[in-house]
């Protein structure tokens, strides 16, 4: 394919977005992936892992109350982004992560960062849901207890209440908080993840691809929850499905080999693409 | 819709020329899977047999072990035949000459014996361990000086063979190794009921002896007791926080390669090497004691490591990474994600690395032979710096002696042996399903 003179690339316009060098080779993103008020802001992030690059100068910031859909095909870096956002990609010995993240104003990646800290403001929810082996009240109540968040008992089942409240899951498990999260059903265990997140009360939820393993029943229920977290949350979600991402997200980016090539609001996104790469995935062209 | 023709000159489709290819194979098939199920069913019949055969020969002459024959005796304490002193203190009670109250009171029953051989003959039916029985009652109660009281002593153990038909009656006299004259008072006692074969105490309660009727097992168990908790309180601990450490923190360099090149190494050396290696180390450096369960228990942690490692790293490696993921997410550090998630989980694999090790310890001899736990004691060890042996050892002891009722004993030995493995292995079976059922 094109390069970054691809004659469907327009030129860019917008707030802060001109200003960053590119080096050769790299696509520039087509739309403004700035916002006014930022909770995320990340900048020329690239990732290795060992050899090969998995990611190149993703800029991008993510946005308060609002849900961002990152779209792509496979293998084209969304959950690496994404794991650059927490910091889960430390785990992995040959992932190299440089470029600057910065969570309200805080470089994440400073040596003086906590990833303790930053994970229990940066929650994650997995493709698989990956109810801890515990009680279902043991799985919420886990984040608030390693973090100290609970003074006492009363305040801890007040946390663990509220949060399966807020995931919807209240009415389901209420009768068997101490059964194993992992009898409930996919769907259920999902947002018993989603409780477990939220009940650390993160400024920001990653989702990797949360219902690719779900009916489309359970997948509707979680999408109804992402709508409903948005009032209190930044959420950055990958997904493979358009029309969820059409649903739930109210910006849009579109990741092609690791590069960010396309960002903007959904429904500009999906009824008018800039970028003919995007417009190929969107109609489904490949993908 | 035509299906495409194939081949033109049978006219068969493709999926009637599949359904025929299948067909034909699908029997070869089914028979290639009895056949395996065959082999399979086999072996575990052939390895069921020799279970079998084990624990019946096994059974078969051990036994007996659970019962020893006792004769009883009329015992008159009389000061006079003891050779006590006027107002004897307890020391003299303890040199006093309790040998000549068996033989009186055995006297009493046969009157009419004469003649120093066959007296030393008759005398020879009873233990010579009852007068040091005799001894210890005296002792405690003194009062019984002067008095008469019935006893059943511990009967001499062949008298005990030939009860329990291991010695064969109709053998020839030199050959069986008991007289006919001694056969006869044998009946003639029995015939009093003042002969018979009751629960063996002695052999459950008491360390090792000269004499088989006085030999009992719990001098070993006791030592392999506390070899045993010394090995697994330092291997257990030790060899999982190496496979924790290993597994999840260590970087992955040469220098951790060629640790686990030679702790793999480690497990497959012969186990004799490690006595040698407590010999040079614990004994002749440290100056621990010799024949002591410490040392017994240290020999055996370095053996039992390797294995231990090596199951606990496979089990940690089993634990799914989603877990981990999950746990990292929330924010718990590294070592909250082991202790809280990985651990727990990995729990039920590590305890089965600890049994296995710990069972093959069990039976181990060679390298306690090395480090002096081959000794003969007679005291029961009541500390890790005791002298003591452990059952295996025991059990070789035991084989080595030429006495017949040794050879009941040895069995017997091995099914205290085996029991001690059988409860070992149920606790750490009860301890995994407590883990297990944690999720
Ligand atoms: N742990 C890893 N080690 C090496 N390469 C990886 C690793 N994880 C992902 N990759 C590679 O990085 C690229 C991006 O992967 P990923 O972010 O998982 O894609 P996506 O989530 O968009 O499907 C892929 O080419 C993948 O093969
Ligand atoms: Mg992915």
């Amino acid at each position: 394919m094109a390069n970054g003179s691809s004659p469907a690339t327009r030129p860019v316009s917008g707030p802060g977005s001109g200003s960053l060098e590119r080096s050769e080779g790299v696509r520039r993103t087509v739309g403004d992936f700035t916002v006014p008020d930022p909770v995320m802001v990340c900048r020329e992030v690239d990732v290795h892992y060992g050899d090969k690059h998995a990611i190149r100068k993703v800029s991008l910031d993510i946005a308060n109350n609002e849900v961002i859909a990152m779209i792509g095909p496979s293998g084209c870096g969304k959950s690496t982004f994404l794991r650059c956002l927490n910091r889960l990609n430390d785990t992995i010995p040959t992932a190299r992560v440089t470029g600057s993240i910065s969570l309200e104003g805080r470089d994440i990646y400073d040596k003086r960062q906590d990833v303790v800290q930053l994970r229990a403001r940066v929650g994650m929810v997995f493709q698989k849901p990956n109810p801890f082996p515990k009680s279902v009240y043991e799985n919420v109540a886990y984040g608030p207890r390693i973090h100290g968040l609970a003074a006492d008992r009363t305040e801890l089942d007040e946390i663990v209440q509220t949060s399966l409240k807020r995931a919807g899951l209240w009415e389901e498990v209420k009768d068997r908080l101490d059964q194993p999260g992992t009898a409930l059903s996919g769907g259920q265990q999902q947002r018993l993840c989603i409780a477990r997140t939220i009940a650390v009360n993160p400024g920001v939820i990653l989702m990797d691809e949360p219902c690719s393993a779900l009916d489309p029943i359970a997948t509707a229920r979680i999408e109804d929850l992402i709508d409903e977290l948005r009032q209190n949350y930044a959420i950055c979600i990958v997904t493979h499905s358009m029309q969820q991402a059409a649903r739930v997200s109210q910006r849009t980016a579109y990741f092609h080999l690791g590069d960010l090539i396309e960002v903007g609001p959904t429904d500009l996104i999906f009824t008018n693409p800039r970028h003919k790469l995007t417009e190929d995935y969107i109609t489904g062209r490949f993908g | 819709m035509s299906e495409p023709i194939l081949s033109p000159d049978t006219g068969e489709t493709a999926a009637e020329r599949t359904r025929r290819l299948v067909e034909r194979g699908l029997r070869r098939r089914y028979r290639a899977e009895r056949r395996f199920q065959a082999y399979g069913i086999a072996a575990i019949s052939i390895g069921l047999l020799f279970i079998g055969l084990l624990f019946t020969s096994i059974l078969s002459s051990g036994w007996t072990i659970f019962t020893q024959t006792y004769v009883q005796l009329d015992i008159e304490y009389s000061p006079e035949e003891l050779g006590l002193p006027e107002n004897p203190t307890v020391e003299d009670l303890g040199l006093a000459d309790y040998q000549a109250l068996v033989r009186v009171a055995i006297r009493e029953r046969f009157p009419d014996v004469e003649g120093r051989a066959n007296l030393r003959e008759l005398y020879g039916l009873v233990s010579s361990g009852a007068q040091f029985e005799l001894r210890d009652r005296a002792m405690a109660k003194p009062s019984l000086i002067g008095k008469r009281e019935t006893l059943w002593v511990p009967a001499d153990d062949r008298v005990d063979q030939l009860v329990k038909g291991k010695i064969d009656r109709e053998e020839p006299e030199d050959r069986r190794g008991v007289s006919d004259q001694a056969v006869a008072w044998i009946d003639a006692l029995t015939a009093d009921g003042r002969l018979e074969r009751r629960f063996n105490r002695t052999f459950f309660t008491t360390g090792d002896s000269r004499e088989p009727e006085q030999a009992g097992v719990w001098g070993a168990v006791v030592g392999s007791f506390l070899t045993l908790v010394v090995t697994l309180l330092l291997s257990f601990p030790i060899g999982v926080a190496a496979a924790v450490y290993l597994e999840e923190f260590a970087p992955k360099n040469r220098i951790t390669d060629f640790i686990e090149v030679n702790i793999n190494n480690l497990a497959a050396v012969p186990s004799i090497v490690f006595g040698l290696l407590g010999l040079a180390v614990f004994i002749q450096l440290f100056g621990l004691p010799r024949s002591a369960p410490l040392v017994g228990g240290l020999v055996l942690t370095l053996m039992t490591l390797p294995t231990i490692i090596i199951a606990s790293r496979a089990a940690l490696k089993g634990v799914p990474p989603s877990i981990r993921e999950a746990a990292l997410g929330m924010g718990a550090s590294e070592v909250q994600t082991v202790a809280h998630h990985v651990l727990p989980r990995a729990m039920p694999g590590m305890l089965t690395g600890a049994i296995i090790g710990m069972a093959r310890a069990l039976g181990e001899s060679a390298p306690l032979l090395m480090i002096g736990m081959v000794a003969f004691i007679v005291d029961i060890p009541g500390g890790f710096r005791d002298p003591s042996t452990v059952l295996p050892v025991q059990v070789y002891l035991w084989a080595d002696s030429p006495e017949r009722a040794f050879l009941e004993r040895t069995s017997g030995a091995i099914l205290v042996l085996l029991g001690f493995l059988l409860l070992m292995n149920a606790t750490a079976v009860v301890l995994r399903q407590r883990f297990e059922r944690r999720w």
